[in-house]
This record gives structure tokens, sequence and C-alpha cells, in this order.
């Protein structure tokens, strides 16, 4: 009577994806029955075409995307798949270096577009080949990519006038963050901690 | 009997008017007008937005001060009340909202956010929407009870009756003549 366990369903998928791919892999994880291949960026393009068209992975849940600050390649981009019935689910993940762009999936998924534009957005990774890429959540010019790791959470001041502007926030002392290990709850809780 | 000669004559008193008169000034008269018929023109950009909705139906109603004509455009707006996180990619459009206000206009910020950013330290909201617009009143809260909103158009109503717009026309008027 126990649920099929997700590994067993996608099972078939992965090796199909092996047979397809060969090399383009360069390590397959599981953890909890949840699969995450981890492709080189070439290998990317023609293993989503073969998820969504072979494999009938409708749905493309998300698009995100890791700073590995200080390593290079620098940038990761992770893909969340689901098939339209929820019993199969996998995670692709590329590392992508700061002078790369990742081809689009928009002609696979067109919700590819937002997850897209948000990356290009907080991130800066480009996408190359999408009709419409420019920034989905901060102002159009807008000089920085907010979500990368030497960004500080309080901003840096913009200078154009006539377009908008970006003030610096005051953070007095913050960001203000909570220190799990500690041993009082005093110390726990969410504080000003000085950032060097 | 009385003779007609008794009849007062302390005023230019009609007794076919009587009642239809009132002696006052032209800006006394002028803000009682203004501050019982503020239309507020509603910016709600975040939860600050639910309050201001609660504020306006039946329960908290304030069209007992005269307020209840939520205009959605703001060429029919007196008074915005910017209620929510101020972004400043939005920023952009509450200043275009406020630049198409007719005169006389006012502006309430409405609960933390809009007051100072709020808890929003970051990169992405605007601390405060005084930066881009003057503001009247700023309500404290997050959000505020209706009835703090309330208090605060109250005190925007006060600050109305304090105004003498008509004396500083006149005063600018005959600064530029002379």
């Amino acid at each position: 009577m126990s649920a099929t366990p997700i590994s067993q369903v996608a099972a078939s998928d992965l090796t199909t994806l092996r047979d397809a791919l060969g090399k383009g892999i360069i390590s397959e994880l599981e953890f909890r029955g949840e699969h995450t291949l981890v492709l080189t960026l070439e290998a990317l393009p023609k293993a989503l075409a073969l998820c969504k068209k072979t494999l009938n992975y409708e749905m493309l849940l998300d698009i995100s995307s890791l700073d590995h600050f200080g390593e290079d390649p620098r940038f990761e981009v992770v893909y969340e798949l689901a098939s339209l019935d929820d019993t199969r689910h996998l995670r692709l993940k590329a590392k992508v270096s700061e002078d790369e762009a990742v081809p689009t999936a928009i002609h696979l998924w067109a919700a590819a577009d937002w997850h897209e534009r948000e990356i290009w957005d907080m991130m800066g990774i480009p996408f190359s080949d999408h009709p419409n890429l420019k920034r989905i959540l901060m102002w159009e010019g807008y000089p920085f990519f907010p979500l990368r790791k030497d960004f500080p959470l309080a901003g840096r001041p913009t200078d154009m006038p006539d377009v908008a502007f970006t003030g610096v926030a005051p953070l007095e002392g913050g960001p203000f963050v909570t220190a799990p290990g500690a041993d009082t709850v005093a110390k726990r809780e969410p504080h000003a901690r000085h950032q060097e | 009997m009385e003779s007609t000669d008794t009849v007062p004559t302390y005023a230019a008193y009609d007794s076919k008017i009587e009642g239809n008169i009132i002696f006052t000034r032209v800006d006394a008269a002028i803000n009682w007008m203004r501050k019982n018929s503020l239309w507020p023109m509603p910016m709600g950009l975040a939860c600050c937005a639910i309050e201001l909705m609660a504020t306006a139906s039946s329960r908290f109603d304030i069209s007992r001060f005269g307020m209840e004509v939520m205009r959605f455009s703001p060429r029919q707006a007196d008074v915005m009340i910017v209620a929510g996180t101020v972004t400043y990619k939005m920023a952009l459009a509450v200043k275009r909202v406020w630049d198409q206000m007719p005169e006389p206009k006012w502006c309430i910020a409405m609960g933390a956010c809009a007051s100072s950013g709020g808890m929003y330290r970051s990169y992405a909201v605007l601390q405060g929407i005084d930066q881009i617009i003057p503001v009247d009143v700023y309500i404290s809260g997050c959000p505020p009870r209706p009835e703090a909103l309330i208090e605060g158009l109250m005190k925007l109503q006060e600050k109305i009756d304090k105004e003498h717009s008509t004396q500083d026309q006149k005063k600018t008027f005959f600064e530029d003549k002379a």
C-alpha cells in the first residue's frame, strides 16, 4: 500500500538521459528520492529538450541561480522539472562562468521567460536568444545585480537623474540575523551583527 | 401696540433670507469645505491596503467624515494615502500619480513602510515616501488599524482647518505686483 517512491519512477528517465548525454553528465545525486543531474553547460540545452520532448516533463517549475563567489565557474543555474501528473521530478544543474551565456529554454517551456528574466535581473547571468531579456523586478536601467554575493544588502547608490534613483538603506549595524548555535535565547534571536 | 420706530435697525437684516447667511472668512469657509470632502486616492501597495479597505467599509465607515469617495483617477483626488511598501521601481509610478493630482493636495504616509521603509532595510525599497513627495501626516503601525488611519485623516482635517490659502494667494499677488 506504500506510495511508489519518486526515485523508481524516474529511473528509466535517468537511463535515457545517461545514454543520450554521455560525458555531458558530470555527476548524479540522489537525496530522499530527489534526483539531481549536474551537467556541463554544453549538454544543458540537449538535456532540457530531451526532458520536454521525449521524457514528457511538461512543467518547468522554476529556474534558480547560485553565486559561488570566489570559485570558477562562478555561477550555477538550477532547473526544476516535473511531469504534469506530479509523479516525476527532476533537477538539472549547470555551472556558468562570468563571461558565458545560458541558452534560453523559452522554445521548450513558455514559463522560462520570466524565470530567465529574473535571473538576469538579480544575478546578471545572460540568456542567449531570449526575445525579451530585460529587467523584471528592478527598474529599467538599474546598474547592479543585487543578488550577487559581492553586493551589499543595503544597496549601492545610483546616479541616474531623469530615470530613477536608488539610495543606501540605513542598516544601523544590521543585517539582523539569527545565531542558531548560540547557547542562550538572547544570543540566538535576531541581532545586528556588524559586517566586516 | 408698538410703532414701526421700535423695529431694530442694527443690521442689514432681511427676514426673508434669515438663516441662509453666515458671516465668516473666505479661508475658513474654503477650509471647511475642503476638509469635509476629502477624496482619497488609494495608493495601496501592500498589507496596509487591506486596512485601508477595512476603513472604507461599513464597520469603520469613513463616509462619516466625507472621505468615502475613493477615486482611482488622480485627477479627481485630494489626498493620496500611500498604504504599503514603496519599492524604488514603484516610486516612479507613485511620483507620477502624485504629480497628476490637482492642487490642493495632501499626502498621508500610512504605516511603517511608507513612512520610513519599515522593516525593509534593503536595496529594493524606498526608505520613506517623503524622499519623493511631501507628506502631511505619518501614521505609525504595521499595519495601522483602521482607527489609526481615521485618526490620521482627522489630524489632516485639523491641519487643513489651519490653512490660509486665500491670504497667502493675496500676499503673493501683491508681492508679485510690487
